[in-house]
């Protein structure tokens, strides 16, 4: 399984977990099916590029705060969007979300087929 | 009644037993020490111009540098040469090592990380030789040599009948034919003398424990199987001599996977500052 599938994977499945916290929250339970999938869909992306950079990148450091940096993008992306009172949740979002970016980008260096495995098949 | 002074003995004991290195193409510089089984020297050798270690040997202890001259590997000094003294004694010059004995090398105070990853570079030339049949008997601090860039040397293969205390498996001291496991028994306890210093962690000493135990069929088979097991621990992995409990093995969880607990650990943090929060 090389980096970038392990990154889909775990992001896929943290992203699943941290859209579901969102059950927590009355205010949002409304929409919990939209904030599980496109919560997915940010750690699907996060996993992607995570998984990219570590097959070019080998630094479990350096990993975990790219991760954290391209979840807290993500997260911005999605903070960014007002809730239907016109508030918005910025740090409710962006820091769980950018400490996942973190976890995914630890998980993408420590695990999987890196690039030059695949060369030297 | 004129009698000759101490040091005039010494002298001439010396010059006596230096070897006539008539006939061959080495000049002796100095002598380099001595053991049970033959006395090193540095000498130069004149046709290639550079400074090697001759080793003088009596005839039947010359198995040593047929032994060592079929194993080659980085970590065993390599023979370059051999021929007979005119006063018949065997010579066989190899590599002259610059570093230091292990024990020297030990009194350095390094850590433990260091002196475990030089124990298992110990441990290769010696599986290697397990390999090849070839059993060393006599590994201790003092036949290792740590060279200028932290490379190991063994020396002194091979050589029937020796054995030094606190270094030699039981099966030796009863005069039985040793195998690979005695020398596991000599690298365990080279392992303790590493660590002597030290408070040993449990798996640590579960590793030694084995090595070293009396019943040969109780240690590890091989060097190879010894040195795996101390990688083990330096990768903070589960080793096959110690059976952790689950405390140990969660800390041992938490210690291996520190920034990945921080991370969850983190999250979960916020989480909950976020559920509170929201309800204020």
């Amino acid at each position: 399984m090389n980096k970038i599938l392990v990154g889909v994977i775990v992001g896929a499945v943290l992203g699943l977990i941290d859209g579901a916290t969102a059950w927590f929250t009355p205010e949002v339970r409304s929409q919990m099916l939209g904030i599980i999938i496109g919560s997915t869909m940010k750690g699907v992306i996060a996993g992607i590029a995570a998984g990219w950079y570590a097959r070019r990148v080998q630094s479990v450091p350096k990993g975990i705060a790219f991760g954290f940096i391209v979840g807290l993008v993500l997260a911005f992306a999605v903070a960014a969007m007002p809730n239907p009172d016109g508030t918005h949740y910025w740090w409710q979002i962006m820091v769980p979300g950018s400490i996942l970016g973190g976890v995914i980008g630890w998980a993408t260096q420590r695990y999987g087929r890196p690039a030059s495995a695949r060369a030297a098949n | 009644m004129r009698f000759l002074s101490d040091d005039a003995v010494a002298h001439l004991r010396v010059i006596t037993e230096q070897p006539d290195l008539s006939g061959t193409r080495y000049d002796l510089v100095r002598e380099l020490g001595r053991g049970g089984m033959g006395i090193v020297y540095e000498v130069r050798d004149r046709e290639l111009e550079r400074n090697v270690a001759m080793k003088v040997v009596e005839q039947e202890w010359g198995a040593e540098a047929r032994i060592i001259a079929a194993l080659e590997h980085p970590g065993i000094v390599p023979i370059h040469d051999a021929g007979i003294l005119p006063d018949g004694r065997l010579y066989y010059t190899m590599k002259l090592v610059r570093g230091m004995r292990l024990d020297d090398w030990a009194r350095q105070g390094h850590s433990r990380t260091e002196r475990l990853r030089l124990f298992t570079r110990i441990c290769e030339p010696a599986a290697f030789a397990h390999a090849n049949g070839v059993v060393h008997r006599d590994l201790k601090p003092e036949n290792v040599m740590v060279g200028e860039f932290g490379a190991v040397l063994v020396m002194d293969w091979g050589v029937a009948g020796v054995g030094t205390p606190g270094y030699m498996a039981p099966e030796q001291t009863r005069r039985e034919n040793p195998d690979a496991r005695s020398d596991v028994f000599a690298l365990g306890a080279l392992l303790a003398f590493l660590l002597r210093d030290d408070s040993i962690p449990r798996p640590l000493a579960a590793i030694i424990a084995r090595a070293m135990s009396t019943e040969p069929a109780m240690r590890y088979a091989n060097a190879d199987a010894l040195a795996d097991d101390v990688l083990r621990h330096l990768d903070q992995e589960p080793v096959s001599a110690y059976h952790e409990t689950l405390l140990e093995r969660a800390g041992r969880f938490l210690t291996r996977h520190r920034a990945l607990v921080t991370l969850i650990a983190a999250y979960i943090v916020m989480r909950v500052i976020v559920f509170f929060w929201m309800r204020l």
